[in-house]
């Protein structure tokens, strides 16, 4: 860093005699004075603003040195203290990230912020929502058994140490099978009464870790985490050098953070002091510091957590764009994340005894008669969920949002790790130079679309895919959807050819599918970036 | 019965006849934007496409249409000594310009879509856009007068081997227009240099030489504006004394500013009323295209602001310099002679050939500047350097793209 400034000068001395140099051999064929002298006062004065620019940077440097806080410091206010905006009084003397990439979709649809219970009778636990899973995991439960919440339900053959347990109580109804025999879904019809397994949580303060990790593998708490790089369960025998826990959510239509975290105080506290004791680092906590947002106290005040506060559009409310910017990700450090209604089922285990998979999920979209949160389970019936909704026919049902959610049957469930359902409608039209003159408003991140001057528009959206999939033609696009130092397109062209040297290098590790779905959304030509991603993370998965 | 009834009656079976099929999709895709929905991954997308990058491209290129029909017939008349107003007798320089640019322009495509096409069907793809583009760039970079076979040869060479033998539209390594008028310059320069090319429908450049008028002229049109009473083409014209048809590169290459402007004044050149290829003499509508181009976030500014920021700094070099008449020129006048603008604007910034990185672009677009000027300057047979600086650099843009990927790799190692 200093070297580089310390260059600068040298050239622009160097710079300004080129740029002199024509007026004088001007002069000296009898060229204008005037003009020479113009040049010259201009020189002269570029390069005291340089020299005292210059001498601003040592400056800074030097108080940098000292840990003194360089925005004070200095004879000019940085430029870009002078054109943006200044933050919020709670923001001030705060480590706030400002990121300018990315894209906020605005769709119709939100939900009201009003928590309604949701009269959901079957749950479902999903093994194909678990990345790396074997595909026939053994099931200790058979139909017409009665489970409480908490029993194991199944677990992994390869990594038969972790529990995945019963989100309610109720009987087992139905082993549903996919492809090749493969284990698609495991649905338990709900009780009334909900019975819970009684859990005895080890002492926080005076377990081993191993303890506590045994305990989480029994009682279902394992499978809260995810492990990055992947998004996997982490191993048993993971010690994270991160835990990150974004506190909101940016995508199109997410559910309020704030919202789901009221009145969970104490479970939430509890789970971030029990991710404490799991990692070897810091339990990191991403806040929202966007325009006219402020997080819910509960989030302000957590303790024993490192907060950084994040500003920008989507994807910033993303974990893996956070972890980036505070501690990378790479192939030998591995981090945790979880979401805050994970962190609370953790910490449930500790203050109620007890597996509490109860999640408040927003149900969003334009189709829907009445956008609203409801209180439910992990793995609730979306067709239980959207019955009071309208018909839904000619619309798609997703788990999570429509950039990085999965397709469901309108019948379908809920996914893991999901607490947003998005309901949009199918675009399955046919378009008189759709491309050319469209005439229902679409959003775009392009400036051809007249959209762009109405910042704040919100467009109904359909599935359609507004064009055909193409060679990559367009560049730069991808960066500027993505705010990380990466070049995505370049990692995906590494990818397409297995070039795992590049993969690696151009930090495949530190991505996740919901970090380029904004990525894949813009491509021009109509990339699956998403699934070339994965595609990506698992063969480096496989090869260890 | 609706359009698209109508429409879907007539495509043709897709397993009986698989290369009309295609032929049948690329028609019914610019008809009508395909129901396809969104399987896997997102579930919405944006409405941006590839023929919406490229058609907006085109419309860009509008203005430089305009102009260019307009300038055709406008240096013929000059060279002609008659109608030297600019409006003066508009009709005549519109349809003779018209009557040079179309043939050009529809032969361009015949040629270059008939290959697309050929090649789509072959590999069983549908039709890419790229051509759309290209087929606008061409004409706009052709002398008026340039034979149509060439033309065409040129146009194949530079669609068969600049882009379907890599694989087709977004796997090119040659900017395929550039192609097309290297090809011409290299296997035919007498068609594409000297100062007999620049002026269409003259015998030669020689005073007393005569125009030359087809039957479109002087049968059809002239029927026509007779009609209206209006002024007609004249058969019987030569060329005036004096006349030289130098563009002002070759005029400062042989005596340097002072020789330029003793033909042709400022104004005169930063507005484009001089002989060159057909779309990129008129200075300010090729900056309004390249500025309509950056605000709607097409064009990489990055790339039009290095170049800018090369040719300038060499030429400052150059001026610093000063061996040559040429060198001389200040580097601001070096700015109002040639296709610099439009180089800046069209040609470097096709994104499939420039460097792909935001830092590369920079670098990218800094060297075609830098070298670029050299080239115009220096070369002895042919002053101008965008076409043979912009093909240089394309073939080195991917390794500035490698260095600067590599920078990236190195911080990720060094911090992990």
């Amino acid at each position: 860093m200093e070297r580089r400034i310390s260059r600068i000068p040298r050239l622009f001395t160097t710079g300004l005699f080129l740029l002199l140099s024509p007026s004088i051999f001007a002069q000296s064929s009898g060229g204008s004075n005037t003009l020479l002298y113009a040049l010259i006062v201009v020189g002269a004065i570029l390069l005291l603003g340089v020299i005292l620019q210059v001498a601003d940077n040592l400056l800074r440097i030097e108080a940098k040195r000292h840990n003194m806080d360089t925005d004070r410091i200095g004879l000019f206010p940085s430029l870009g203290r002078i054109f943006s905006k200044p933050l919020p009084e709670h923001l001030r003397d705060k480590d706030v990230y400002d990121l300018k990439k990315g894209f906020d979709i605005k769709l119709e649809g939100a939900a009201r912020p009003e928590i309604v219970p949701a009269q959901v009778t079957r749950f479902a636990l999903q093994p194909p929502n678990w990345i790396g899973m074997a595909p026939i995991p053994k099931v200790v439960v058979e139909p017409g058994d009665t489970v409480r919440a908490g029993d194991p339900i199944f677990y992994d053959k390869t990594r038969s140490e972790i529990q995945y347990v019963a989100p309610v109580s109720g009987e087992v109804i139905e082993v549903n099978r996919g492809a090749k025999r493969s284990i698609a879904e495991v649905v338990i019809l709900a009780d009334r009464q909900m019975q819970y397994k009684e859990f005895e949580a080890p002492e926080l303060g005076t377990a081993s870790r191993a303890q506590i990790v045994q305990f989480l593998l029994t009682s279902g708490g394992w499978t809260m985490l995810r492990q990055r790089p992947y998004d996997i369960v982490p191993p048993v025998d993971s010690h994270p050098v991160n835990v990150f826990i974004s506190t909101f959510d940016t995508a199109p239509l997410a559910p309020d953070l704030n919202l789901v975290v009221e009145g969970r105080d104490e479970a939430f506290q509890k789970g971030l002091d029990v991710l404490t004791r799991l990692t070897t680092g810091k339990v990191h906590l991403g806040l929202d510091a966007r325009d006219g947002k402020q997080p819910s106290d509960i989030f302000a005040n957590a303790r024993n957590v490192e907060k950084h506060w994040f500003r920008g559009p989507h994807p910033c409310g993303n974990v893996g764009i956070q972890i980036h910017h505070v501690a990378p990700v790479s192939a030998g450090k591995p981090v945790w994340v979880l979401g805050v209604q994970e962190v609370i089922t953790l910490g449930a285990l500790w203050t109620e005894r007890r597996f509490n998979a109860e999640r408040i999920v927003a149900l969003t979209g334009a189709p829907l008669d009445n956008p609203v949160y409801v209180r439910t389970h992990i793995g609730a019936n979306l067709g239980d969920l959207l019955k009071d909704q309208g018909d839904l026919k000619g619309n798609r049902v997703v788990s999570g949002n429509v950039l990085a959610g999965e397709k469901k049957p309108h019948d379908g469930f809920l996914n893991y790790y999901d607490q947003h359902v998005s309901v949009i409608k199918e675009g399955d039209k046919y378009e008189l130079f759709g491309w050319l003159f469209p005439v229902e408003p679409r959003p775009s991140v392009s400036r051809t679309f007249p959209s762009f001057l109405m910042p704040d528009l919100t467009f109904e959206g359909n599935t359609n895919t507004h064009g055909e999939r193409r060679a990559f033609v367009i560049t730069g696009q991808y960066e500027s959807m993505l705010p990380m130092d990466i070049y995505p397109q370049h990692l995906m062209k590494a990818i397409m050819t297995r070039n795992f040297e590049r993969m690696e290098g151009l930090g495949i590790y530190e991505l996740s599918e919901e970090d380029v779905a904004l990525c894949e959304f813009a491509c021009t030509s109509k990339v699956p970036v998403q699934a070339i991603l994965r595609d990506g993370l698992e063969v480096m998965r496989e090869q260890g | 019965m609706s359009l698209l009834d109508f429409v879907k009656r007539l495509e043709p079976d897709k397993e009986k006849y698989p290369k009309l099929h295609v032929v049948f999709d690329g028609f019914f895709t610019f008809l009508y934007a395909p129901n396809s929905v969104t399987k896997g991954g997102v579930h919405i997308r944006d409405g941006m496409d590839l023929k919406r990058t490229m058609v907006m491209v085109v419309i860009a290129l509008q203005l430089c249409y305009l102009f260019g029909s307009w300038n055709i017939g406008h240096q013929h008349f000059a060279a002609l000594g008659v109608h030297t107003g600019y409006l003066e007798a508009l009709h005549l320089k519109i349809a003779y310009g018209l009557m040079k640019i179309l043939p050009i322009f529809i032969w361009t495509h015949i040629v270059g879509l008939g290959i697309e096409f050929y090649f789509a069907a072959r590999k069983g793809h549908s039709i890419e856009e790229g051509f759309l583009v290209t087929g606008a760039l061409i004409p706009l970079i052709m002398p008026p007068d340039i034979p149509i076979w060439i033309l065409c040869l040129a146009v194949a060479f530079a669609v068969i081997v600049g882009k379907e033998a890599f694989g087709g539209t977004g796997m090119n390594i040659w900017n395929i227009a550039l192609l097309a008028r290297v090809f011409v310059f290299f296997a035919y320069p007498t068609t594409i240099s000297g100062d007999e090319v620049w002026v269409a429908g003259l015998e030669s450049t020689a005073a007393g030489a005569m125009a030359e008028y087809s039957w479109w002229e002087t049968g059809f049109f002239n029927t026509i504006f007779e009609w209206f009473g209006w002024s007609t083409f004249d058969p019987t014209l030569t060329v005036v004394d004096g006349y030289t048809g130098a563009t002002p590169l070759a005029l400062a290459f042989q005596g340097g500013w002072d020789a330029v402007t003793q033909v042709y004044s400022e104004g005169q050149m930063w507005w484009g009323a001089i002989p060159g290829s057909i779309g990129e003499t008129s200075k300010p509508l090729i900056l309004i295209g390249a500025l309509f181009l950056i605000g709607i976030g097409i064009a990489s500014w990055r790339i039009m602001a290095g170049m800018l920021l090369g040719a300038v700094a060499m030429a400052m070099l150059m001026n610093a310099w000063g061996a040559t008449p040429f060198m001389e020129v200040p580097w601001y006048y070096q700015l109002y002679m040639g296709s610099f603008f439009f180089a800046m604007a069209f040609m470097a910034t096709d994104p499939v050939t420039a460097a792909s990185t935001n830092r590369g672009k920079w670098i990218y677009g800094f060297l075609i500047g830098f070298i670029g000027m050299i080239i115009r300057v220096m070369n002895p047979a042919y002053p101008e350097g965008w076409m043979l600086a912009i093909l240089l650099l394309n073939t080195f843009a991917p390794l500035i793209d490698h260095y600067v990927l590599q920078g990236n790799m190195k911080r990720r190692l060094q911090r992990a």
